[in-house]
């Protein structure tokens, strides 16, 4: 891949700096679904080898969500890293990908799943590994580790012999942790890093990674 | 591809189905078949699929927000929960994308263990890969057969890092431990007896012609297909896209051991058995050369910041004691930065992208699971086949639940 060509047709790309001698570019929303085309069509990237959606905390303002792409050539076997990051801090949305690369698709549902980023276009936009009612998106900065309260889901759509969602017995079990005397998985687990938003009691053990 | 959602129609007795009624099946997610916690949503015209949605999601425990709580090091042991039948390679593919985005450079004794670790893995997960496998084929011999041999692979593991499965075994920097004396003629012997072993498996099953039947012009994934949906491993390779991370972006000095990719021609479920095979073949060729050249010296970086002080010099000299307090409580200052690494493990390309802000806590951890996106593209594959092929078609993608859900 020409790098100055590239940038030559794209003058929107900016080079991103990379620690792993991959390629990098930031690329601005509105040229992503063109840009990836011509990462297909001209470049052969053949494939869209991992979506990694990111937070960058609310210090980052409305840039604040983002995905990094790696597409993969196996014609040249090389790698290309293409950074896109959203408009809006509270309906963050990208381009979905999911007419230039079928392989898109779940991983476009994932981070929808995880951090709340809604693909436009995406033929079939639901959660992927959270149950549809799920309501918060886990891999945000600001949910914490312990997680947060959520209505259990309900049994397969429709379906009226379906088993039930019960809660486990021992509430969860006797051996996840020692004060499991406590109703809520958040008012027993010792590691939570986001005080404010969960309530949270910090614990001592592993004290010193709260203040990272 | 119709995307629109399909509902559970009505319970009604099979004579009051009116002709070319669709049925809706849900298989799983606890079906042998399935390999795992997976489940299918299949509708049926008859006995023939027309439309599946694979739906995830039942094994996961959120391994991605616990990394970004963890130092390095403490999440090696997670990544043995990931595909937990090669747990080799997924300690070694994270300690080696964190290396890479520190630009830590491991030791030649380090990269050759790493290299039969790998290697032993692959053959360990494609065993058990075949005998489901062969087993959902009907085949219940096969599976024996194989897990005897994995049986003595696990003992190999566990007296390499003293656990079969959780092997915790690669650190950031180097290795836990370096290998037990005798080891090697361990390795040795295994390699000695497989050959002859895997040729007894190859020949009860693969011109076998009830296998052949079920297996031959099944489940095909073309070329273009499966590099469209970003397939990777041994499900790309049977398609006949010839791409090996070993061989094209070599790393553990890969490119310095001899051995050929195995490819198919079609991309149905037998090709996919074929590379299989042969993939066990050559792993074992990369296992013998990397003990013939199995180089002396350390298998941890001589780097204080990096990696832990021997035991005996932390109880008597002061300044190990504190860089080995150091790297325990906050782990190795990894600098700011970004790497992407993909590792050539037996499910696929295990691929793992690390944003870090410096410290001993990764920012952002994403892992690349090859699993889930096999199973992506089932929504394209399943349709038009038999009910009776879905199984053949889901042990040939060989996945783990655990990888595909993270």
């Amino acid at each position: 891949m020409d790098v100055k060509k590239t940038l030559l047709e794209f003058p929107c790309l900016k080079e991103r700096e990379s620690a792993d001698g991959i390629k990098a570019f930031d690329c601005p929303k509105s040229h992503l679904e063109r840009f990836a085309r011509y990462l297909r069509d001209v470049c052969q990237y053949n494939s869209l080898t991992d979506m990694a959606s990111i937070d960058m905390g609310e210090e980052a303002g409305e840039a604040r969500f983002g995905v990094v792409y790696h597409f993969f050539s196996h014609d040249k076997k090389r790698y290309v890293r293409v950074v896109c990051m959203c408009d809006s801090s509270d309906e963050p949305s990208l381009p979905s990908l999911c007419s230039v690369y079928k392989g898109a698709d779940w991983l476009e549902r994932e981070a929808f799943d995880m951090m709340g980023i809604a693909f436009e276009g995406h033929p079939n936009l639901h959660r992927i590994l959270m149950w549809d009612s799920y309501p918060w998106h886990p891999l945000r900065k600001d949910f914490p580790l312990c997680g947060k309260e959520a209505p259990l889901p309900e049994s397969f759509e429709g379906n009226e012999d379906a088993a039930k969602v019960v809660p486990a017995p021992e509430n969860g079990g006797p051996f996840h942790s020692p004060s499991c005397g406590t109703k809520f998985a958040s008012e027993r687990e010792p590691r939570a890093r986001f005080d404010s938003s969960s309530g949270c009691k910090s614990g001592t053990s592993n004290s010193h990674i709260h203040g990272l | 591809m119709d995307y629109k959602e399909f509902t559970y129609p009505e319970p009604a007795g099979l004579a009051d189905a009116e002709y070319g009624e669709k049925m809706i099946l849900n298989l799983g997610p606890s079906h042998p078949a399935t390999h795992g916690v997976l489940r299918l949503k299949l509708e049926l015209d008859g006995d023939m699929i027309t439309r599946a949605d694979p739906m995830v999601g039942y094994l996961h425990r959120g391994q991605e927000k616990m990394a970004e709580n963890l130092t390095y090091n403490q999440f090696i042991p997670f990544t043995d929960r990931l595909d937990y039948l090669a747990p080799l390679c997924n300690n070694i593919a994270f300690a080696q994308c964190v290396e890479k985005l520190a630009g830590i450079e491991i030791t030649e004794r380090c990269k050759a263990i790493r290299v039969i670790c790998c290697e032993l893995s692959r053959i360990a997960s494609h065993l058990v890969g075949i005998a489901a496998y062969g087993m959902d084929a009907g085949s219940w011999t096969v599976f024996m057969y194989c897990y005897t041999q994995r049986e003595k692979l696990c003992s190999i593991f566990e007296v390499l890092t003293g656990a079969r499965m959780t092997s915790s075994y690669a650190r950031i920097g180097g290795l836990a431990r370096d290998i037990p004396e005798g080891w090697l003629g361990a390795v040795n012997a295994f390699a000695n007896q497989f050959l002859s072993a895997l040729d007894e498996i190859d020949s009860l099953i693969t011109r076998n012609k009830i296998f052949v039947d079920r297996t031959a012009g099944i489940g095909i994934i073309t070329k273009e297909q499966a590099m469209a949906w970003g397939l990777t491993g041994a499900n790309l390779r049977g398609s006949g896209v010839a791409t090996d991370l070993r061989k094209d972006v070599p790393y553990l000095g890969y490119e310095n051991y001899d051995f050929d990719v195995a490819i198919g021609a079609t991309g149905d479920c037998y090709d996919r058995w074929l590379v299989r095979i042969e993939e066990m073949r050559q792993s074992i060729r990369i296992v013998r050369q990397a003990i013939e050249k199995m180089p002396d010296g350390p298998v941890n970086v001589e780097d204080p910041k990096i990696s832990l002080p021997p035991k005996d010099n932390v109880l008597r000299d002061m300044e190990d004691l504190i860089n080995n307090f150091v790297l325990i409580t906050q782990g190795p200052d990894i600098p700011a930065g970004e790497a992407y690494f993909e590792a050539e493990n037996p499910k696929g390309a295990l691929g793992f992208y690390v944003m870090s802000k410096g410290g001993g806590v990764p920012y952002r951890v994403k892992v690349r699971s090859p699993s889930f996106i096999s199973l992506s593209c089932l929504q394209e594959i399943l349709p038009g086949h038999h009910m009776s092929d879905a199984a053949i078609i889901l042990g040939s993608l060989d996945f783990v639940l655990g990888e595909c859900d993270r």
